[in-house]
């Protein structure tokens, strides 16, 4: 035990200040609505202004707080600036887009703000952990209130049915995620990432190859990921949860979520895993095409706009590992803006769905039939979100998979590459179904209809973010480039 | 202040921007909304100028616009020095003037709005295109001027003459573009660079030079043929005046013809490194100018006459900086922006009051618009060269550039001739004399002073304009906006008379044809009709490309559609009817094997699920299964 040293403490919580900030807001804003203190509206505003002062708090951190605290544990470096303003874009376009889906509930509405505070919390613990059971507990705060916001609409039976899947699932997993730690625990003697990295070297140094059981825990890890990011086949639960779960919290799953445990993903198999990177390499490349095919291959034929949306964003964070087989800072960085072009136009694709259902309560692609007539602002919205999803230029999309495709190709992943761009052309052919359906219908339908003043705000950055990625990458693609250079060891 | 530069051409975006989303249906709102715009830009320039000039450093500030991987990267941005300060205020000026008097020219347009969100357009593409510290931001914003100059000329569509003229202006500054990016491309395969500071560099060590260097400066100046309306690229720029007047006094008169000047002066150092292609520079330069210059001596239509003007004029500037008279090409620039644009918007002040172009149709206007006549009669002044207006200076300055080439010597004093003839036959045939038309004589009037008050600020300019180059100022135009290193221009006393003569000359003889009557015009045109004619028709150029290139590439086109339809579409067809064969086989495949294994997985998740069918999730454990599954296959092929 070192003493007790008081510079130092005041360093540690100077460093996890935001967490800490954003924990007592969600607490606050959850007790009062428990106690009955408060209305939704009042939550929400609180909530959208607490991840502000967050946002505010990180930005003071990132400039004032550098590098490891808590011995190292927790760590605030550029890539948890990169990924932790990702999350909070995320959180904070999520609560904005709620206010109508609360305004509906029939109780528990301020809680809502506080569950979702909470997961944050846990997605911001999560992407500065550089030990194990610092990732492994926060990645449990950020699920298992996820758990609860999926079943939130609880008398309807497919949001009951999607929480319930989701916990399950959710359970396994992490029980597969927790045997690879405690493998790896017993190979290396430690739980942190960059003494695991050296003790995989040095064992490989004095045998000459790997530990028997290292392949096995890097596998159940890197299983225990494909379950949060779902990935495929560890996606299965993806399609019934997104299409049960309150669409904002969908949105929320697809976007924040994911990111996190992208950076998660990154720590864990950049730093932690890159000694043994011939053990998971190739499974990375396996399971990103596999997701590519299937999650591309599925989303064809959904009927339903969500079910679509969650097959496709398993094709997305296909495409986003593709970039993890360069393993290098090229890669990190591939990924990295990719993750931030997908949480745009992801996102903004979410709200348009929201913002459709709200009016006409369907959430069947056939229903968005002549939307141009109908709403042409909503309609022009959701159009570019796809076209940035299906990669066409200007949008974001369009270099997010040019970066991922040539950091592979630097490494001579060229058949990945080849899938990546054979299954990009089925993805727009369902993108451009649904936009080819709102622009040319078979049949004119009736009825304008408005958009809510919030959602069109949500849609508005959304937009704004993926036309000023694509238009103007550099500043963005620097900015996280040097992050990547900060903590991808050097190959 | 510099580094915020950068928004010189945000301001007009944006109010493009406003206007096409949201203001359109508001006329009044929309005008202010643009000219507010540019009124900032035009302080801001005006500002800019003042910092810049006197501090010979050239600010340039850029970032990577987009970063494509460890070894290649694109930055953009923007730079200031002399040239640029000018050129700045070159366009916010003229663009500010324009758009006022527009106010007057295109009250009650049916498209008013959309009128000033293009000219907004255009604004923001010219002043990114002066700002931009390489080639490649230089290109973007080349190629927006040139959308903004095809919807402006086409901007009364319904008229065909109109549509097609916006056209025949895009597809051909379109070739000239052609041999801008071949040029671009040779030079960043040369040096790996686009920036101006990266490519001058390499021009200047060596590291780039000799035939290819050559070539490709050649390839770029193509560019500026196409742009700046020189041969053979010019025939464009006269029907390009079927576009509203005020448009044709901005874009084609003051600022986006000038790109091509704009872009040799700025790569002057690439053409000084390759002499033969600054001898080509020269030579198309002079030669414009000659042919141009005398296609105008017989025109009738006020617009047509001032369009051939043009032409002529910028072939001075080119051939100036052909022959490295980077100060003379660049302060005729400055000068002719302003009377140029004067004489356009003068024109289209008489072309409101009589709606008509052909001078034959005019006549004794003067007493109608006085100020109309005076300002025009101004710019003709200096345009002509005369003493002491702007135009005397700058043309002097071309003259001393030619020194040491004497062709070039006497064929420009032999344009300035007819530049100055042309244009007093133009004023005395409009403002003077007896009117032709009595009808339209009867209805003209003064314009609004919406319209008068920016004739007065540019004859204003006409006049001071030039004064910056006075001989006895230490720092003349040359301390201001230099190549390399600021020098100070010799005054040359003789040459300045010989001019001025010359142009003295070219009035004097316009006035005995045209206001004294004692020379019959008829009479010369009747005793050669032969020169007459092909003037008249301006060489035949645009009968020439009708049959040379025009029909062959119908000709081509029409065989190329016979080859289309009969040898692609066989085999596309070819290729259809196999696809259906496949496709039969595909189906009989798909329900034989897929069908048969899918009613499998179907059958094991059953079979699967069937004991706790009861929580309503019948394929929960077969997601946990395919987890678990995936788990073994991966630990087996690891």
């Amino acid at each position: 035990m070192t003493p007790f040293n008081l510079t130092q403490f005041y360093a540690d919580w100077a460093t996890i200040l935001p967490e800490c900030f954003l924990l007592l807001w969600a607490c606050v804003i959850t007790g009062a609505a428990v106690l009955g203190r408060t209305d939704e509206s009042k939550s929400g505003t609180f909530a959208i202004w607490t991840i502000i002062g967050t946002l505010a708090t990180a930005v003071w951190v990132a400039v004032t707080q550098d590098g490891a605290a808590f011995g190292g544990t927790f760590v605030f470096d550029r890539l948890a600036v990169v990924f932790k303003e990702v999350i909070l874009a995320g959180v904070i376009l999520t609560a904005a887009a709620s206010v109508g889906t609360v305004s509906r509930l029939r109780a528990h509405r301020g809680e809502y703000y506080g569950m979702i505070l909470f997961s944050a919390v846990g997605m911001m613990l999560m992407v500065s952990a550089t030990e194990l059971l610092t990732l492994y507990i926060a990645l449990e705060l950020s699920t298992v209130t996820l758990f609860v916001l999926a079943a939130y609409h609880k008398t309807n039976r497919k949001s009951a049915e999607a929480g319930l899947k989701y916990v399950i699932l959710g359970g396994i997993s992490s029980a597969i995620l927790l045997y690879g730690v405690a493998i790896l625990y017993g190979l290396t003697g430690t739980t942190e990432l960059a003494r695991i990295s050296q003790g995989i070297q040095r064992q490989f140094m004095a045998s000459g190859s790997f530990p028997p059981g290292l392949a096995l825990a890097l596998l159940l890890i890197l299983a225990g990921f494909g379950f949060k990011l779902a990935l495929a086949p560890f996606h299965m639960w993806a399609p019934d949860v997104y299409e049960g779960a309150p669409t904002p919290i969908t949105a929320f799953l697809s976007v924040a979520s994911k990111a996190a445990a992208l950076a998660a993903f990154l720590r864990v198999f950049f730093v932690g895993g890159q000694p043994a990177q011939l053990i998971w390499i190739q499974a990375i490349a396996a399971l990103a095409a596999l997701a590519m095919i299937v999650g591309n291959a599925t989303a064809i034929v959904q009927t339903n706009i969500k079910r679509m949306l969650a097959y496709s964003s398993v094709a997305q964070i296909g495409y986003m590992l593709v970039g993890a087989v360069a393993l290098d800072p090229w890669g990190a960085t591939s990924i990295s803006y990719y993750a931030m072009a997908y949480l745009f136009a992801n996102m903004g694709a979410f709200v348009c769905v929201i913002a459709f259902a709200e009016r006409t309560g369907s959430e069947e692609i056939s229903d968005f039939s002549g939307l141009s007539r109908r709403s042409p602002i909503l309609a022009g919205f959701f159009a570019l979100f796809l076209l940035s999803l299906a990669g066409v230029p200007p949008t974001a999309g369009f270099l997010a998979k040019y970066y991922v495709f040539a950091a592979a190709i630097q490494k001579g992943y060229l058949w990945l590459v080849l899938v990546g761009v054979a299954t990009s052309v089925v993805a727009l052919y369902y993108y451009a179904t649904v936009i080819m359906k709102m622009y040319f219908p078979a049949e004119q339908t009736e009825g304008g209809f408005p958009v809510a003043r919030t959602l069109t705000i949500v849609l508005a950055v959304s937009a704004l973010g993926v036309l000023l990625l694509g238009i103007l990458p550099g500043p963005v693609v620097d900015w996280i480039k040097a992050a990547a250079q900060s903590f991808v060891p050097p190959t | 202040m510099l580094s915020y530069a950068w928004l010189i051409p945000v301001f007009p975006l944006c109010s493009m921007a406003v206007i096409m989303l949201l203001t359109h249906r508001n006329r009044v709102l929309s005008a202010a909304l643009s000219i507010t715009a540019v009124s900032i830009s035009f302080l801001y320039a005006w500002a800019i100028a003042f910092t810049v000039w006197g501090n010979p450093e050239v600010q340039r500030f850029s970032f990577d616009w987009l970063n494509l991987g460890p070894s290649m990267h694109i930055p953009i941005g923007i730079q200031i020095d002399g040239l640029t300060a000018m050129m700045l205020i070159v366009v916010t000026t003229v663009a500010l003037m324009v758009q006022i008097y527009s106010l007057g020219y295109m009250h009650g347009d049916p498209r008013f709005s959309r009128y000033y969100a293009f000219l907004s357009l255009f604004t923001m593409a010219m002043l990114t295109l002066v700002l931009a510290d390489n080639f490649f931001l230089m290109f973007v914003a080349w190629e927006l001027v040139g959308l903004a100059s095809y919807l402006l000329i086409g901007f009364w569509f319904e008229k065909q003459s109109a549509s097609d003229a916006g056209k025949k202006a895009f597809i051909t500054t379109r070739l000239g573009d052609l041999g801008f990016i071949i040029g671009l491309l040779m030079i960043y395969t040369g040096c790996g660079t686009l920036t101006f500071g990266g490519v001058f560099e390499a021009v200047k060590t060596g590291a780039l030079g000799g035939a290819f260097l050559t070539t490709a400066a050649i390839f770029l100046f193509g560019g500026a043929i196409g742009k700046s309306a020189q041969v053979p690229l010019h025939v464009w720029l006269p029907d390009a005046m079927e576009g509203p007047t005020p448009v044709s006094a901005l874009i084609h008169a003051a600022t986006m013809v000038v790109a091509g000047v704009y872009l040799v002066a700025r790569s002057l150092t690439i053409f000084m490194g390759a002499e033969t292609a600054a001898m080509t520079v020269a030579w198309i330069g002079i030669i414009t100018s000659l042919m141009a210059a005398s296609i105008g001596l017989v025109q009738n239509d006020i617009k047509r006459v001032l369009a051939f003007s043009t032409v002529s004029q910028l072939g001075y500037m080119i051939m100036a900086l052909g022959l490295g008279g980077f100060t003379a090409g660049t302060f005729h620039l400055m000068t002719h922006a302003f009377f140029k644009s004067l004489l356009f918007l003068g024109a289209g002040s008489v072309i409101h009051a009589v709606h008509t172009n052909d001078i034959r149709e005019m006549g004794g206007l003067h007493s109608k618009m006085k100020t109309t006549s005076i300002t025009f009669l101004i710019a003709a002044f200096a345009i002509a060269g005369i003493f002491p207006l702007s135009g005397f200076w700058s043309k002097d300055e071309i003259v001393a550039a030619t020194l040491g080439h004497p062709v070039f010597t006497v064929l420009t004093l032999l344009v300035a001739f007819m530049t100055a003839f042309y244009m007093f036959r133009l004023y005395f045939l409009t403002f003077t004399g007896t009117p032709r038309d009595k009808h339209k004589f009867e209805h003209a009037h003064e314009s609004p002073k919406v319209m008068t008050y920016p004739l007065i600020f540019l004859a204003v300019l006409s006049v001071v304009s030039g004064w910056i180059g006075l001989p006895w100022l230490h720092h003349g135009f040359s301390s201001v906006v230099f190549h390399e290193e600021p020098h100070h221009a010799e005054f040359h006393y003789g040459l300045a008379a010989i001019s001025l003569l010359v142009g003295l000359s070219g009035i004097g003889l316009a006035y005995l044809m045209y206001y004294k009557r004692r020379i019959d015009p008829d009479r010369i045109a009747t005793s050669m009709p032969g020169l007459y004619n092909t003037l008249l028709n301006k060489y035949y150029f645009d009968e020439a490309y009708e049959v040379l290139v025009i029909k062959p590439y119908y000709v081509m086109c029409q065989g190329w559609f016979w080859f289309d339809q009969h040898i692609i579409d066989g085999l596309v067809n070819g290729a259809g009817a196999f696809g259906v064969l496949w496709g039969r086989f595909q189906r009989w495949a798909d329900e034989t094997f897929v069908d048969g294994a899918v009613n499998g997985i179907g059958w094991l998740t059953r079979g699967f699920g069937a004991t706790i069918r009861y929580l309503q999730t019948g394929s929960l454990q077969n997601y946990a299964f395919i987890v678990f599954a995936a788990l073994v296959i991966l630990w087996i092929l690891r």
